[in-house]
């Protein structure tokens, strides 16, 4: 759990020694002091995150809604459907109603990893333990994104697993349909959750963070639905195109319109919107008062 | 060593430490005192690296907090007891802290036992006392057995031991030469752990200065002079000896004399020389809280009133007397400071401190004049006579301090 570290030749210990001239002794811990680095902020990122309840509730509330949703929805098309209709379908596609809720789970954790620290006012502890910040920032983000992706990742292949055994009439789904049923929307949705967690550093607020994040989620789809004006067609397309559940459901082939993301695009536009928000999370934290 | 040169902050327009500069030296337990927002929370923030200051700076060891190669190693805070996610255990919270720097786990259990947490080491921190929380932040700060310890309001909420354990802790880590930075509101307590004071007021440097320098400058001690009480004439016969002498003497309600101005061995010589007997002569020295008051009544920004509770008051029938509210610290009046020396300002301090004037009015009357005049030092007493300043109704003309100096005297 903790790191400790072998004896090392010490590195650049700061040089105690008081003002010239001072009659005073100076006292010197024994023990030396190294220098930390990003591997003392994950191993620390680690304990905070496994440490708290939010994190079971709000994983294990995705796994229920995952894989229940998923093998409810494949249970209900395999006992209704009949097989011609199934005879196209990629049987990976039932995951997506799962993920699609469980969604704002990972939104919330993503969220509560950095804000809750300044709603309990535990980041003036951390920051003063750590004064590196941006490391503090990197370190949540990888432990985070590396929880979130490995909880995503077993929840979607367990239900893709079972709604392949369970829709035996659909067709069988090809080496990269698996890819991008499993790892791809995993990724996608582990970087969503990732941006939640920067918003949630940047607004510095849980609920604000997390409103601001279903918004994200919801909003362009219910704007769109709204817009019946002809000359704002265009928008309403790409609104519609570029909204996360159309997004996600690229990953399964079968999105809302023709034009629009497909095949890995979904993962490299959240790829380069989570950059934006780490740049702008990471200037702002180094910049302002904790 | 902490060094600050310079340091100011402003939020917006109000300014909240301006051009504060001063040295913690290690081997010794430094006090910060200041009223509320006077900008001691301000200035330990900054401190921490936690606020960037809007110019100067401040350093720890040479280096600015933030390029520390290993800040908990070096640098132990207390910062707010509440400062913690209260849904992680006591263990949880500190094993993190001591993951981020390094420090083995082992330590965690260490520091558990120090500051007498182990039984609770695997409860949530949610449902600590406001004692237990400090106790959790004292072990955070000293984790990484740092060489430097700063501690905001160290002793509140804990109970009589765990002040007395704190105040014993921080001696014991100055005596190892370390830095101690404290700042708390609880002038006894500091007057019993600090070896040097800094204050500040309106976010300006105040005193920087011993605690035996800072008494000794901001207020009079005074000796306790009682004669016979069968034999009224002597007392006014040394009276009059000691006044001849150069001394200030005041009755007191109980028949003692309170004389300032002659050393005690020379009262002691003016007795004999007059033929006097004494019953007591003893040395009263104010205490720090005495000191604190006076040096700081300019600066206080958040000042408390009398509840006059006329907002639940039902209309009084002619003739029936108000309630008295109970007084106490804080209620205008409650100390009617004299003026420390004769001539005013009560030692050399930096230039255009706000604040000060408050105290300059007092000036021509002498060191100890006040005392007699109990109208005459808050600004406030002229115009809303205060019950408090006079401590029995039945001696009217009994000096107002009185009150303190003589009841918080054993607070030294």
């Amino acid at each position: 759990m903790s790191t400790p570290q072998p004896p090392m030749p010490q590195t650049a210990a700061p040089n105690w020694q008081a003002a010239p001239g001072a009659p005073y002794p100076v006292y010197t811990s024994p023990i030396p002091v190294k220098r930390t680095h990003l591997g003392h902020a994950l191993a620390s990122e680690w304990t905070k995150i496994r440490s708290v309840r939010s994190t079971m509730w709000t994983l294990g509330v995705f796994i229920v809604l995952v894989v229940g949703i998923g093998l409810a929805t494949a249970a209900l098309v395999a006992a209704n459907a009949p097989d011609s209709d199934l005879a196209g379908e990629n049987p990976l596609s039932f995951g997506f109603f799962g993920l699609l809720l469980g969604i704002m789970c990972i939104m919330t954790l993503g969220v509560l990893t950095t804000a809750s620290e300044y709603g309990t006012g535990m980041i003036r502890t951390t920051m003063t333990a750590c004064p590196s910040r941006g490391r503090v920032l990197l370190a949540k983000g990888i432990v985070f994104f590396a929880v979130a992706f490995t909880v995503t990742l077993v929840s979607a292949f367990v239900v893709a697993l079972a709604d392949v055994s369970i829709l035996s009439a659909a067709r069988e789904p090809s080496g990269e349909e698996w890819l991008k049923g499993t790892v791809g929307v995993s990724l996608f949705i582990a970087l969503l959750g990732l941006l939640s967690l920067l918003v949630g550093s940047i607004i510095r607020h849980s609920a604000g963070a997390i409103t601001i994040m279903i918004g994200v989620l919801l909003a362009p789809l219910v704007i769109a639905l709204f817009m019946f004006s002809e000359s704002l067609e265009d928008l309403r397309q790409a609104l519609f195109e570029y909204s996360i559940p159309n997004q996600l459901s690229a990953f399964y082939s079968q999105s809302l319109t023709d034009t629009g993301p497909s095949g890995w695009d979904p993962l490299w536009i959240m790829l380069v919107v989570t950059a934006a928000a780490f740049a702008g999370a990471y200037a702002l934290l180094e910049k302002r008062d904790v | 060593m902490i060094e600050a040169v310079g340091l100011t902050k402003r939020y917006g327009d109000k300014t909240a430490v301006y051009n504060l500069s001063f040295q913690v030296r290690p081997g010794a337990v430094t006090g910060f005192l200041g009223p509320n927002g006077s900008g001691k929370s301000t200035t330990m923030r900054m401190i921490l690296g936690l606020d960037n200051p809007t110019s100067g700076q401040v350093t720890i060891g040479g280096y600015p907090y933030r390029k520390l190669p290993n800040a908990p190693r070096q640098v132990g805070a207390l910062l707010d007891a509440k400062a913690v996610h209260g849904g992680r255990t006591a263990r949880t919270h500190l094993l993190s802290l001591a993951q981020l720097s390094g420090i083995p786990a082992r330590r965690v259990d260490e520091v558990l036992g120090v500051v007498g947490l182990q039984d609770v080491a695997r409860k949530r921190s949610k449902g600590f006392s406001l004692g237990m929380g400090q106790r959790l932040g004292i072990a955070a700060a000293l984790l990484g057995d740092p060489q430097v310890l700063l501690f905001d309001e160290p002793v509140n909420g804990l109970d009589p031991e765990g002040i007395l354990w704190v105040r014993n802790l921080m001696k014991a880590l100055a005596a190892e030469g370390r830095t101690v930075f404290v700042s708390s509101h609880l002038m006894s307590e500091m007057a019993l752990t600090a070896d040097h004071l800094i204050v500040i007021g309106r976010g300006q440097l105040l005193a920087d200065m011993s605690v035996q320098d800072f008494i000794a400058a901001n207020s009079a001690g005074f000796a306790r002079v009682r004669t016979p009480d069968t034999e009224p004439q002597l007392r006014e016969k040394l009276s009059t000896a000691l006044t001849e002498a150069g001394g200030h003497v005041l009755p007191e309600q109980d028949g003692a004399l309170r004389v300032t101005g002659l050393e005690l061995p020379r009262i002691s010589d003016i007795a004999h020389e007059s033929d006097v007997r004494l019953w007591e002569l003893s040395p009263h020295q104010a205490s720090l809280e005495e000191a604190y008051m006076r040096m700081t009544q300019g600066a206080v920004d958040y000042r408390s009133t009398i509840d006059q509770k006329a907002g639940l008051q039902q209309p009084l029938p002619p003739g029936a007397e108000p309630p008295m509210p109970v007084p106490g610290q804080g209620q205008p009046g409650w100390y009617a400071p004299p003026p420390p020396q004769q001539g005013g300002q009560p030692f050399t301090m930096p230039q255009g401190q706000p604040g000060q004037p408050a105290q300059p009015p007092q000036a021509p009357q002498g060191p100890y004049a006040a005392p007699a005049a109990p109208t005459a030092p808050p600004a406030a007493q002229g115009e809303t006579p205060n019950p408090y300043a006079q401590p029995a109704p039945a001696a009217p003309a009994a000096p107002a301090p009185a009150v303190d100096t003589t009841k918080s005297e054993d607070a030294r």
